[in-house]
């Protein structure tokens, strides 16, 4: 009960804040009044006034998500929109920002000077949907590749293998005759490029400028160089993807640093525009592939928020919601394990503490196969629920020569895993390194983050917590039944590797602690119905209007903007991926180290390339 | 003391190699562990080597486990429609599809041109399908299937990988088979183990037959 009071007073000092700033600078700012939409719309020229007001007076320190969104043939004026999500960090829904700029001649001021956390999703806007940001430091694509033809989630852009602006393709029923789109469209004239561009004697203007803006003493071809700039990657820099880091050095101490990424993107946004709501679902599964339930539940929690808005919503069933969270939790974990073992990785123990990981790992994968089909792609959630109910045995079906049946009833296998397997696995892995002298010594005070730093940059997640911001959206923003859970927020202090290490361990104990609770829950809830609303509607009746759904990931804060104009797909479909968003402090974390902790302080962030590539 | 940090380490390390024996001598240092003893060394019980020897040893996938989707027919011995498709040509699978693999052609028939409830062609192209099995869980006549069947590797990509109304038909009996309790929940939402237009063909056919007493079929 007393969540549900705590929300109505979070939910007024938004209004608050509102009130506070139109009387500041009137005329400048309104209400924005469209059916489904919350927040107010910036004069463009006053916009880094506002922000700065709202961070330093109405105490919205916390950018959350900055994104844009094209809303060509929604109005008169065709805008591009970009949409800001500030947070108080004691809690409460987000004060939303917009501003509006005309298509042609987009141009925004930009508010890295105010949160320096917007500096990659700038970047990102001005990749995708070609707002310029004046006064940004850096602006220039970061995605995509200097020979890209537009800005791809412009509505008019259209992509090589264009077939339709959205899906079911008429193209696949009733008539559907097969065609392989490389046919159409064959490899060699599949791409465009922009105007004057020629692959002839092509030299790279982006990676000259790469090497040009890191700080160096003198031109590097001069051999008394003292500065060198180093390029690491893309071919794995450590264990975690298609990354590379342009590393500026002065002797064996890091000056700057600059990440490049997009080796793995796919412009998941656009994919989701084209696709339905529920489409999307197993998109979802492939962004941060560790986590793929704990991705399902942000999208259902941003689908659900806008299906609220219409009149006949059903909220997910109490046990859906139960099962939504073991799977969440159990993720939890085995991200965190594995997280472990890859930051081991990077510091050199070499596969040990992985492969321990990865056993308890294939424990909870199995569990996740049998109830959802697939061990990582698990496409488990629905909007009002999940797929199917737990299932009463964890039972293999011989089909293969060789298959080797093993047979578990689930709930005696969850309790095992939860009561006793998972909590000595994590024990094992404190005696394994927390106390390591070699672990220790390269950890602690390594890649510090302070607590001003991390907000400022808008880390998320263990990198936020272990800097001293005990800030989890499980607990600021309640979703699904954590406000009838018990658990602490993990936070640690110092803000190194070592710390976000031992916050782990302490998210996993916290993670345990709920499973714990979960399972009585599942054993009354028992039969019940798994799914609200009526069920095999492959395309849910969705309302116009906009919605940030949001959910702590393992990884950090992972975010779903997605608009809807009441059709049958989303209008604006965008991810504020963690991985991505937490790279930005990556400079900041590394300044001053020597060029060997850079891997290991990527490591201790945990990204996923799947997820930062999108 | 510096370095006991180290040692505690090292102290898991070597119990985990020390298990990994025991097991061994459980089991009679035998390469392959006997089918009863695979759930232990594959479970929660495991300390040993947790690795699975593929090919020679394989997991059994669970019954809800999805591949490559698989059109249901009817047995090929069924007494009325041996091989007959289960699909009505609805639609539903390739609008539910997220990436848009599943091609149907509406079955017509050939003298009057309307359309019939089956399909004339169907192809998915699996270099496409995402495994996601929307198409099995939406489809209102237990038609299309999620496989099990993983092992699908091909020296040829452009041909190869398009299967079509052929290739993707199985028999009822196969997914019996591979998801027996699934099947019987199935069977028993439609009220029998046969296609549910034969079903409600038969309750008309009986009705017509015995209009007093009903329903018997």
């Amino acid at each position: 009960m007393t969540e549900h009071v705590q929300v109505a007073e979070t939910a007024t000092l938004v209004q608050d804040a509102i009130n506070r700033l139109e009387a500041q600078f009137a005329g400048a700012v309104r209400r924005d009044d469209r059916e489904g939409y919350s927040g107010v719309i910036v004069d463009a020229g006053r916009l880094v006034e506002v922000a700065t007001f709202v961070r330093d007076r109405l105490g919205f320190s916390y950018l959350s998500s900055a994104t844009a969104v094209d809303y060509l043939g929604k109005s008169e004026s065709d805008p591009l929109e970009m949409v800001y999500h500030t947070y108080n960090l004691q809690g409460g829904p987000a004060l939303v920002l917009k501003a509006q700029t005309p298509r042609s001649e987009a141009t925004l001021p930009s508010l890295v000077g105010v949160w320096p956390g917007a500096n990659f999703q700038e970047r990102e806007a001005w990749d995708l949907m070609g707002i310029r940001f004046e006064g940004h430091p850096n602006l220039k694509r970061i995605l995509m590749w200097e020979g890209f033809h537009g800005h791809p989630l412009r509505k008019d852009w259209h992509e090589a293998y264009y077939e339709q602006d959205t899906k079911p393709f008429d193209s696949r029923w009733p008539e559907g005759h097969v065609s392989r789109a490389e046919e159409h469209n064959p490899y060699g004239k599949n791409v465009r490029y922009p105007a004057g561009f020629t692959l002839d004697g092509y030299e790279s203007q982006a990676e000259k400028a790469l090497y040009e803006a890191a700080p160096m003493g003198v031109h590097v071809t001069d051999m008394a160089t003292d500065r060198v700039v180093v390029s690491m990657g893309p071919q794995h820099p450590s264990t975690h993807g298609v990354f590379r880091m342009i590393v500026s050095l002065d002797g064996e101490t890091i000056v700057a640093l600059e990440p490049v990424m997009g080796y793995l993107h796919r412009n998941h946004d656009k994919i989701g525009e084209r696709n339905t709501f529920l489409h999307n679902m197993p998109f979802t599964d492939r962004l941060d592939y560790f986590c793929s339930m704990s991705n399902n539940l942000g999208y259902a929690l941003a689908i659900e928020q806008l299906m609220a808005l219409g009149k006949r919503y059903e909220p997910p069933t109490y046990r859906a919601e139960a099962i939504r969270v073991l799977m969440v939790e159990l993720t939890r974990i085995l991200n965190h394990l594995v997280a472990i073992g890859f930051l081991l990785n990077d510091l050199g123990a070499y596969f040990t503490p992985l492969m321990y990981a990865i056993i308890e790992r294939e424990l909870i994968l199995d569990f996740f196969e049998a109830a959802s089909g697939s061990r990582m792609m698990c496409n488990y959630m629905r909007f009002g629920g999940v797929a199917y109910d737990l299932p009463e045995r964890i039972q293999g079906t011989a089909a293969l020569v060789n298959d080797r049946v093993r047979d578990f009833d689930t709930m005696h296998y969850l309790r095992a895993l939860i009561n006793d397997r998972l909590p000595r696995a994590i024990d094992q892995t404190n005696d394994l390194l927390t106390t390591n002298e070699i672990i220790t010594n390269r950890c602690i005070g390594v890649g510090v983050l302070t607590r001003e730093d991390a907000i400022a940059y808008s880390a998320a997640g263990p990198v936020l917590r272990a800097s001293g911001v005990p800030y989890d959206v499980r607990r600021a923003e309640p979703y699904s039944i954590y406000p009838d859970l018990e658990f602490d927020v993990a936070v640690r202090y110092h803000g190194d590797i070592y710390d976000r290490y031992l916050i782990r361990l302490d998210e996993m104990r916290q993670s345990i602690r709920i499973l714990k609770q979960i399972l009585p829950i599942l054993e009354e809830t028992k039969g019940q119905p798994f799914f609200a609303g009526r069920g095999g509607q492959y395309n849910p009746r969705v309302p116009a209007g906009e919605a940030y759904g949001r959910a702590e990931n393992p990884k950090g804060e992972l975010g779903y903007y997605v608009v809807s104009d009441g059709g049958q797909n989303p209008w604006r479909y965008h991810v504020r991926s963690p991985s991505f968003i937490n790279l930005t402090a990556l400079e900041q974390m590394c300044k001053g180290h020597k060029v060997a902790d850079v891997v290991a302080i990527l490591g201790s962030i945990d990204i996923v390339l799947g997820e930062v590539d999108r | 003391m510096y370095g006991s940090g180290i040692v505690r380490g090292l102290g898991v390390t070597l119990k985990h190699f020390v298990n990994t024996y025991l097991e061994d001598i459980r089991w009679g240092f035998r390469r392959h562990v006997p089918d009863e003893a695979f759930p232990l060394r594959q479970g929660l019980e495991a300390r040993g080597i947790f690795t699975v020897e593929y090919p020679e040893e394989k997991i059994a996938t669970p019954e809800r486990f999805r591949f490559i989707p698989f059109l249901v027919v009817d047995n090929y011995d069924h007494p009325e429609r041996p091989g007959h498709d289960w699909c009505t040509s609805c639609g539903i699978c390739a609008k539910a599809c997220p990436p848009q693999c599943i091609w149907i052609v509406r079955g017509t028939n050939p003298e009057t041109g309307r359309p019939v409830p089956e399909p004339a062609e169907f192809y998915i192209d699996i270099d496409i399908c995402m495994n996601c099995g929307l198409c099995a869980e939406f489809c209102p006549f237990d038609a299309i299937k999620m496989d099990h069947d993983y092992e699908l590797a091909s020296y040829d990509r452009t041909g190869a990988h398009i299967f079509n109304k052929q290739r993707l038909s199985k028999e009822f009996r196969y997914w019996q088979s591979i998801a027996p309790t699934r099947a019987a929940e199935e069977a028993q939402a439609r009220g029998g183990w046969e296609h549910k237009d034969v079903l409600k063909q038969r309750e008309r056919e009986a009705r017509a037959k015995a209009p007093a007493s009903g329903g018997e079929a």
